[in-house]
């Protein structure tokens, strides 16, 4: 196997990395946890935290498939329909997809891939962590105070006018926001100050360039979403009128302040699943990635780009058509860049070595499922299209494709890559082939006839539907099982590893990027002295010997 | 079509599948703007997203692992295929843009023939104003072949009015006015749904488009007319009672304090700051709620604001009798 790279690089500075502590037992009891200012740790504390909110948002979207398998919708009333579909989007959304790639796996991964001993800020990233935390208790307040109704949207005159508990849901959204915006101008001045000697930007692995696109965007758009929220809550209290027509106020320019947020978010999201494609792809078909350039500044063109398209969530909204065109216009231009990686992936596999581990069965997912959730696209962004789209299950099915066919498979394809790295374990391999097979085939059923139900006109939103849609959604509900059973299946085996999984080398895939120096699990500092980089993150020609080399 | 695995849908009438398997069917002049750039979008996605996986499965056969250590190619990158890949999706992605800009636009004009209609959306149903018939009602009943102009406004929150079976949707608003128009050339009965969320009965907040033959529907209409006013006379006692709006304004033409409303409906007015607008729904109650937002040249900011003194029902009243002395010389 090709453990060489770390083995070679501890016999050559004759010191041993056994000889330095695990972080994972350096310290003992919850209070060196709870208190640590290590990334790696950190990492792992947000890891356990949004897999919990994780299964929270999936039992919740099981509830909604659940109660959807008939017309009428007896399982659960309306009112508790509505609060399902509510938290559902928002949980997913503010405690899992957001931090999930960056807090989570970022925070594990990044400072190891720059052979940095920690990110910039560690106490600020311990702050962030229970800003999370804060913010996630705040929103989980809203279940058991009665609930949220208004759509993760949010959209007034409704919000201003429910009697939920909005107030409390967009302080916890709100207070999750800081949390975000502190990580991203972490991650910037880490990327800026710690990268390795000799590591300058084009040597960087392409997850650390999608991070470094997303925190800008965390940066800069979270806080229009702090405060529109602030607003929001303002109008709901002292009733001073911004949105609500009823007080004066303009219910669309919510849209286009809430928008002006969240599509950014909505690359917030995908563009660190980008970057994980790029590491996925190449270590495991041992080839540089085709287009190293094109490829990571095609994500600093999303990040830039996506500020600009927000208004294609109204094309119907009552937006005036000049708007809504040079929306289109701009929207179609995101497309490029996406495009661009989706075939720089599929050749960087030309002529590659491609084992079929867990991690490549995800990269390979995700260009099936992210191709789709990019193509469906268009049809949104092509104006006469989207007035008959916009608001149907076709718009739902979209965007799972992007958000689970693009980020959720990249989490599960990351966390199978560094699992080995995170705990020093590894997993069942045939379980893990027989779970993304499940995973891949539950989703497809679950979400594509969710598009054909929307382009044959089913609102979403719907606690009751006309009886034509009923075999549809009857699928659909049948693959959602499916796929929770292979999310379960990833749960079971994983956990089971920790216990009895088999101790592996430090390099298992035998990558040439820094985190696979680094011993395994890796020790406190990371690396018992400073690396030194002196080739790229993907050149696998040679591979008995490394490009980074650790100075003693 | 139908599921073999699954029941039937538990109803009495088995639901057909009138439409194509992808869209529903097409029952007005308006699926012209949407159906022929969906199925060209459909095909042209399908055929890339078969390429893309057709070439993924092709190389992770070809190029599967051997055998470890296996030397891989040094490939890294070819800028005349990457220029292609880019400016190739480029051109396409601008022949969509356009043709979808054509589309909406054409969903977004209607015909200068139309009939108009008013919406009004509230939690959870929809109520639809035959202005010059002073008839109102919870279908949309619409004679065959005429083109028919709705303009909607809501009383409490967002709404959306969608007609899968005419392509057509836009969110209705309050204190805002949206517009769509439909064509529908044969008899038929089409579903309306409301598309935006609305709170608990969002999705049982449905109706029907009835389109009928011409003479079927003037026999509705002599059914319907109730005691009531008309829109237009109900604008027309407003305008003479209630509003005192004709203390300022005439309806012969003559110069009052503020300008005579005889055919200033579709006018186009020059303000007091040099802007040219035209007078319609939304200047109108814009002048009502908001005196002095825009004010026309030589005339001075005299006149109150009715916001809160005239109900949305008032208000449309006001605004079709403006238009019924605009149409006045044309017919």
């Amino acid at each position: 196997m090709s453990t060489a790279v770390a083995e070679t690089v501890s016999g050559g500075n004759g010191r041993q990395h056994e000889a330095a502590e695990s972080y994972l037992s350096a310290g003992r009891g919850l209070r060196s946890w709870l208190t640590t200012l290590d990334h790696k740790r950190i990492g792992l504390m947000y890891l356990a935290s949004i897999l919990l909110f994780f299964f929270v948002g999936g039992m919740l979207a099981m509830g909604i498939r659940l109660e959807l398998w008939t017309p009428a919708g007896e399982l659960l009333d309306a009112d508790m329909y509505n609060k399902f579909f509510t938290l559902h989007g928002a949980v997913m959304i503010f405690l899992f997809v957001i931090p999930g790639l960056p807090a989570a796996l970022g925070n594990f991964v990044m400072p190891l891939m720059l052979g940095a001993k920690d990110v910039a800020f560690p106490r600020l990233n311990l702050f962030s962590y229970y800003l999370y935390c804060a913010g996630a208790v705040i929103l989980l307040y809203t279940i058991i105070s009665g609930g949220l109704d208004t759509g993760w949207t949010f959209y007034t005159p409704y919000s201003t006018t429910t009697d939920s508990s909005v107030v409390s849901a967009v302080s916890g959204a709100f207070v999750l926001g800081f949390s975000s915006i502190l990580t991203g101008v972490n991650f910037i001045v880490t990327i800026h100050k710690m990268r390795a000697p000799g590591q300058g930007w084009y040597r960087l692995p392409l997850f650390v360039w999608s991070l470094y696109a997303t925190a800008v965007m965390q940066i800069l758009a979270t806080p229009v979403l702090a405060i529109t929220l602030l607003l929001l809550a303002v109008e709901r209290t002292l009733h001073i009128g911004f949105f609500d027509p009823a007080l004066g106020g303009d219910p669309v320019l919510f849209q286009h302040f809430f928008w002006f947020y969240s599509h950014p978010a909505v690359y917030i999201m995908i563009v660190p699943a980008f970057g994980i494609m790029s590491e996925l792809i190449t270590v495991h078909s041992r080839k540089n990635i085709f287009g190293y350039k094109a490829v990571a500044l095609s994500s600093v063109a999303i990040a830039i780009i996506g500020f600009l398209v927000w208004g294609h969530h109204m094309f119907v909204s009552g937006q005036s058509e000049v708007a809504s065109t040079l929306f289109s216009f701009l929207t179609f231009t995101v497309a490029v860049p996406t495009a661009i990686k989706i075939f720089s992936w599929v050749t960087t596999l030309y002529r590659g070595s491609i084992s079929f581990t867990a991690p490549m069965l995800y990269a390979l997912s995700f260009i099936f499922l992210f191709s789709i959730g990019g193509l469906t696209g268009l049809f949104l962004a092509t104006l006469a299209i989207d007035v008959h789209l916009h608001d149907t299950y076709f718009v739902v099915g979209h965007f799972h494709y992007v958000m689970v066919g693009g980020n959720v498979i990249a989490f599960l394809g990351a966390l199978h890559h560094w699992w080995p790295k995170m705990f020093g374990r590894k997993y069942n391999e045939r379980l893990a082939a027989i779970a993304a097979a499940l995973v891949f085939v539950g989703f497809n059923l679950t979400f594509f006839t969710q598009l054909v139900l929307g382009t044959r006109g089913m609102p979403r939103r719907y606690h009751s539907y006309l009886p034509e849609y009923t075999d549809l959604h009857q699928l659909s509900t049948v693959g959602s099982v499916i796929l929770a059973v292979g999310l379960f299946l990833v749960g079971g085996y994983l956990l089971a590893s920790l216990l009895k999984g088999e101790r592996c080398s430090a390099n298992p895939w035998g990558g040439v990027s820094l985190e696979w120096v680094a011993s395994c699990p890796p020790s406190v500092h990371n690396f018992p002295g400073q690396p030194v980089v002196h080739g790229g993150p993907y050149q696998f020609e040679e591979i008995e010997s490394s490009h980074a080399k650790v100075q003693a | 079509m139908n599921w073999p695995l699954l029941q039937d849908p538990p109803t009495a009438e088995p639901a057909a599948w009138m439409g194509s398997f992808w869209l529903p069917p097409a029952a007005s002049a308006t699926t012209d703007a949407v159906d022929p750039i969906f199925y060209f979008l459909l095909y042209l996605t399908s055929f890339f997203f078969f390429l893309i996986i057709a070439v993924t499965f092709f190389f992770i056969v070809r190029y599967r692992k051997r055998s470890d250590n296996q030397k891989t190619s040094a490939l890294h990158g070819n800028l005349p295929l990457e220029i292609a890949w880019s400016v190739i999706p480029a051109i396409l992605l601008v022949v969509i843009f356009v043709w979808g800009f054509n589309g909406f636009m054409a969903l977004h004009v209607p015909p200068g023939n139309s009939m108009d209609v008013r919406v009004t959306a509230q939690k959870w149903q929809w109520s639809f104003d035959y202005p010059k018939d002073g008839v109102s009602s919870t279908v949309l009943k619409v004679p065959a072949g005429q083109p028919v102009r709705l303009t909607m406004s809501a009383v409490d929150v967002l709404h959306s009015f969608y007609v899968p079976d005419f392509r057509i949707k836009a969110d209705v608003i309050p204190n805002r006015y949206t517009v769509l128009w439909f064509q529908a050339d044969r008899p038929g009965s089409h579903q309306v749904m409301c598309a935006e969320y609305c709170g608990r009965d969002h999705s049982r907040m449905l109706t029907k488009v009835e389109v009928v033959p011409e003479k079927e529907y003037r026999d509705w209409l002599a059914g319907q007319k109730k005691s009531g006013l008309s829109l237009v006379d109900l604008g027309k006692e407003i305008f003479a009672g209630k509003g005192g709006c004709k203390a300022c304004h005439s309806v012969d033409g003559s110069r009052l304090v503020g300008p005579s409303v005889k055919g200033v409906y579709g006018k186009e007015e020059t303000l007091a700051d040099g802007r040219k607008i035209t007078v319609d729904d939304e200047y109108i109650r814009k002048s009502l709620m908001n005196p002095m937002a825009d004010i026309v040249a030589t005339y001075p900011p005299a006149m109150p604001p009715y916001a809160g003194r005239l109900d949305d029902e008032e208000v449309n009243a006001l605004i079709e009798y403006l238009k019924s002395l605009a149409d006045q010389p044309k017919e």
